[in-house]
């Protein structure tokens, strides 16, 4: 059964582009997450709303080329996001493919990206492989990654005395990055992980897997999954005694759609980090709740909000380049300019493809301190962009190992490319 | 990993009862309906999300708790079920089973459609009833005393569905009219009424596996999207309208399924399908249907 659905959102009264060199006559941003599935709640349709958000704020064009914006589904399968991706590109004129949640996908789909040389900007995946190993000249990553992940929750994790780990992995590339980066963090403070269980993607019953983590007497449970996953594994946790047997529980990716359905009562006292919360401050909560006031009195999660600022600061590139027509120079003038948003606030983009802000380790608060439906953290501390973010020199990212400077258009080092196939599982 | 104590595979055992216990409360109702209907109900998964939202909807907006639910929801969508069957399903009665399966599961998207738009995917928190939190230490495992009450619900609805179609006079009934219905309605029996009645209670057991559920799991459009699948491998391997035969599979399977995620965790979601195939392999007509 072939399910793309593919909807033109904002299709703009089409004047003819008389002086920019841009693309197909329209700049067409092709959003392209899980739209039904366990992660559709923190991108899905909020993403493209999001998406929207950014072009409106640009007036809708850019000269007199205007700007549409696209989305479909990839159900989480390498293989449909990045047949997508090629009908999109090679067909629709797609420009611009944003957001990609899912590791997996998004590694396929910065492939593909960078064979057509047109750009991606990953706000929803978290391995940290796609500015390391798997880097790309015309990826941009920018909301979070496994590494800073490991950095902040697990780092506080550690500092607090969580000497031995034991991890619940979600079985695909980012559940597998997300363990390496904070087993690192973990031996760096020189404690151990004494073992772990890697479980599909997108399971509901997650009390045997608690169990062998119980039994491992591991001070510290790690959750390295996202989603539907991570509420089903809290869920359980909390009622199989885990916590209150004196064991803890580290949710190293949850997002404030998870603690949204989980509960107050369940999650308080969870640690957890992010880049983008709704209630941080005015500027943040005047954005929120314009998008709340379209998705149903909801709250956008920190992957819609980088859908927003990445696509904003795409246009704002293109607006001083104004050309879309090579993908790679329009990624080097994102690097070229300073981000600067309401939501993530001054910021720059590194030769790999890494954006750099800082990061936010929040508290859930108790039922008791919360004051609204959506009233969920307790902001514990700021981690500045360079500490919580992983060291360009240590990524071993192509672009910046000294031989392939990264304005240079020659061939992009081999090891990206073949290093992304195993996970990707791309047609080629 | 090979050397699991002895502990932990007791521990495992039982929570592969506990799964068992869902699939064999759903595989339950699909099999009745199957039997009597020759109606392969995709919806069941959806119905069974169904049960999860009307418990979610009976707390939150009337203020009927767990126990009240727990009638009600089964009741609520046991209707709906009958209300599905008279309007719809009637008039593909004798088409082919195909056409059933498609409307099924065109009624399954498009429930899971609806709530997902209006509640979005992570779904909902359902407070688990007070006199059910808590659990009991065992020499090997901490049981949470919802998971035993599951375990017991369970067995209890089973064979008291399976005592009443073998042992009494509706049962009977039933059973005459899978294989004739039109002698049985000769007899003066109103079959079509019967119909409607059987895929009702089908459905309304798939409600209250929903609502024994919204507590553990998250009450979400996918739950049963998730399960189905599961489900149906679960009714396949026991035997098309097996009644015997899907609760037996139901929790054995269960218990199958627990002890993979001890000794191969990442083949946990296939083991099932697995055995499906050999099973058809070997006995097309399941474990325990009849041989054609």
């Amino acid at each position: 059964m072939l399910r793309s659905a593919l909807a033109v959102l904002a299709a703009l009264a089409a004047s003819p582009a008389a002086h920019a060199d841009f693309t197909g006559k329209t700049i067409k941003i092709g959003v392209l997450n899980d739209q039904s599935g366990l992660y559709a709640d923190l991108a899905g349709p909020g993403s493209v709303l999001a998406a929207k958000m950014a072009v409106e704020e640009m007036g809708g064009k850019i000269g007199d080329t205007p700007i549409e914006v696209v989305f479909a589904d990839h159900q989480n399968k390498p293989d449909i996001g990045s047949n997508i991706v090629r009908q999109w590109i090679d067909v629709d004129g797609v420009d611009v493919i944003v957001d990609v949640p899912t590791s997996s996908v998004a590694l396929a789909v910065s492939a593909v990206v960078k064979e057509k040389n047109k750009v991606f900007l990953a706000s929803g995946p978290g391995s940290s492989d796609l500015t390391g190993k798997a880097c790309s000249p015309n990826t941009v990553h920018w909301t979070y990654d496994t590494y800073a992940l490991a950095h902040t929750t697990g780092q506080a994790e550690v500092a607090a005395g969580g000497k031995s780990w034991f991890f619940l992995t979600a079985d695909y590339a980012f559940g597998q990055a997300l363990e390496r980066d904070t087993t690192a963090v973990v031996k760096a403070a020189g404690g151990e992980v004494l073992g772990g269980v890697k479980h599909p993607l997108n399971t509901t019953d997650f009390s045997s897997f608690l169990l062998q983590a119980q039994s491992s007497k591991a001070q510290v449970i790690g959750l390295a999954n996202a989603g539907g996953d991570t509420i089903n594994s809290i869920k359980a946790a909390s009622e199989f005694g885990i916590v209150k047997g004196g064991q803890k529980l580290a949710g190293l990716l949850v997002f404030v759609t998870d603690i949204h359905a989980l509960g107050l009562q369940t999650a308080q006292g969870l640690l957890l980090s992010e880049s983008f919360y709704w209630d941080r401050d005015a500027k943040t909560r005047a954005w929120s709740k314009k998008w709340s006031e379209k998705m149903g009195g909801k709250k956008p999660s920190m992957v819609q909000a980088g859908v927003y600022a990445s696509v904003l600061h795409y246009l704002k590139a293109l607006k001083a380049l104004k050309s879309d027509a090579d993908g790679k120079a329009v990624v080097d003038e994102m690097k070229k300019l300073h981000t600067d948003d309401t939501l993530f606030g001054k910021g720059v983009i590194r030769a790999d493809g890494r954006k750099i802000h800082p990061m936010y380790l929040y508290e859930v608060k108790k039922p008791a301190d919360s004051k609204g439906e959506w009233d969920l953290y307790k902001l514990v501390k700021e981690i500045p962009g360079d500490q919580a973010f992983r060291p360009e020199k240590e990524g071993n990212c192509s672009l910046i190992a000294g031989s392939t400077p990264a304005p240079a258009a020659a061939p992009a080092a081999p090891a990206a490319a073949p290093a992304a196939k195993p996970d990707a599982g791309s047609a080629k | 990993m090979l050397a699991v104590p002895i502990q932990a595979l007791f521990g495992q055992l039982l929570i592969g009862l506990i799964n068992g216990s869902f699939y064999a409360l759903l595989s339950l109702g699909l099999a009745i309906i199957f039997g009597l209907l020759n109606v392969v109900n995709f919806a069941h998964g959806a119905l069974y999300m169904l049960g999860a939202f009307v418990a979610w909807f009976l707390a939150e907006k009337a203020g009927v708790g767990y126990w009240g639910a727990l009638i009600l929801a089964p009741l609520a969508v046991g209707l709906f079920g009958a209300v599905i069957e008279r309007l719809l399903l009637r008039r593909l009665a004798g088409l082919d089973p195909l056409y059933g399966l498609l409307l099924t599961f065109g009624i399954a998207l498009i429930l899971q459609g609806l709530f997902s738009n209006w509640f979005g995917s992570s779904g909902m928190p359902y407070e688990m009833p007070s006199a059910l939190q808590g659990g009991r230490a065992l020499p090997f495992m901490f049981l949470p005393n919802y998971r035993l009450w599951v375990i017991a619900v369970s067995l209890v609805v089973c064979l008291g569905t399976w005592a009443i179609t073998e042992r009494t006079r509706l049962g009977s009934w039933l059973r005459a009219a899978t294989e004739n219905a039109a002698l049985v309605s000769a007899f003066g029996i109103n079959v079509p009424r019967m119909i409607t009645i059987t895929y009702g209670l089908g459905v309304a057991l798939a409600a209250l596996a929903g609502v024994l559920a919204a507590p553990i799991y998250r009450v979400s459009p996918l739950m049963g999207a998730d399960l189905i699948i599961v489900v149906f491998a679960v009714v396949v391997i026991g035997g098309m309208g097996s009644i015997l035969g899907s609760i037996i599979t139901g929790f054995s399977l269960g218990i199958l399924e627990g002890l993979t995620k001890v000794f191969y965790p990442e083949a946990s979601n296939t083991v099932i399908f697995v055995v499906m195939a050999i099973v058809l392999l070997v006995r097309p007509a399941g474990l325990f249907g009849k041989q054609a």
